[in-house]
């Protein structure tokens, strides 16, 4: 039985590309920290790891034909919400620059910490391949 | 490679925020230009930002992005400069080269205090678009080194 890549690697690929894209989702929000009745955004990490492990478990559904839509990545897509405003703003934005701030370098560690147990992963498997 | 959006997010923004920070540095070279006519007095200019949708962008997944507006979006763009509507200084002064006939002289409504406040949050903002840059940068570059020693 051969070894799929996927599965060797486990949760954190997946893992990884969330981090990527909330990293993506918060840039924007901070680059759009000054444009009038802009509302910020974020995406719902965890509800995101959840289809990704769905999709690891077998659960997404398989395309048969090339213009099928990829359900796992349309579920993901829909996780992007608006923020809560903390505070109202005379230009209808809902962007506050420090704590999208923080919560980008925050997902920067985090991201860190993906890569960290991927590239673990990886080297297991180098390991096994050279069979030292 | 979606890292690579940021970049483009993160210029967008800096590119937005220089041109917020040429309007103000012309509206404060021009804070003292007096005129003859209030036709031909400079007016505070002001630029009006606008978000970019991805589906402006990807015009192949327009149909998608525009049914479910799901796209995290691609930065920021400048609309379009404006110029204040606000009232001109009239000042009496008969013996300005530019007085017209009643002795008087138009300055410009750019309010220099206003400018300055401008300008400081638009350096900031520059600054941390320079940040999220770095940040993605760097995220790339660990990237690179995945699989190696």
């Amino acid at each position: 039985m051969p070894i799929s890549l996927d599965g060797a690697l486990g949760i954190h690929q997946p893992a990884l590309e969330a981090r990527i894209k909330r990293a993506e989702v918060l840039a924007n929000n901070l680059a759009n920290a000054d444009t009038p009745n802009y509302k910020a955004r974020d995406i719902d990490f965890g509800a995101m790891m959840q289809q990704a492990q769905q999709n690891l478990d077998g659960l997404a559904m398989e395309k048969t034909h090339d213009r099928h839509l990829d359900t796992g990545a349309m579920a993901a897509d829909s996780e992007l919400l608006y923020r809560v405003p903390h505070q109202p703003s005379v230009d209808g934005n809902t962007v506050d620059a420090q704590q999208e701030q923080s919560r980008f370098m925050r997902n920067a560690m985090e991201y860190q910490v993906s890569f960290q147990f991927l590239n673990g992963k990886v080297t297991g498997l180098k390991k096994a391949i050279s069979g030292q | 490679m979606s890292l690579g959006n940021i970049f483009d997010i993160a210029g967008s923004g800096m590119t937005a925020q220089s041109l917020r920070l040429n309007t103000t540095a012309s509206n404060i070279a021009n804070a003292e230009t007096a005129s003859s006519s209030i036709d031909q007095t400079y007016r505070a200019r002001k630029p009006v930002f606008a978000a970019i949708q991805q589906s402006m962008l990807n015009p192949q997944q327009q149909g998608m992005a525009l049914a479910n507006d799901q796209g995290p979006g691609t930065g920021v763009r400048v609309e379009g400069i404006v110029e204040s509507d606000a009232e001109l200084q009239m000042r009496f002064q008969p013996d300005h080269p530019a007085a017209n006939e009643d002795g008087y002289v138009f300055y410009p409504n750019v309010n220099v205090v206003e400018e300055m406040a401008d300008m400081m949050s638009s350096s900031r903002s520059f600054q941390m678009n320079v940040d999220i840059m770095n940040s993605a940068k760097s995220m790339m570059q660990r990237i690179l080194t995945l699989g190696q020693q």
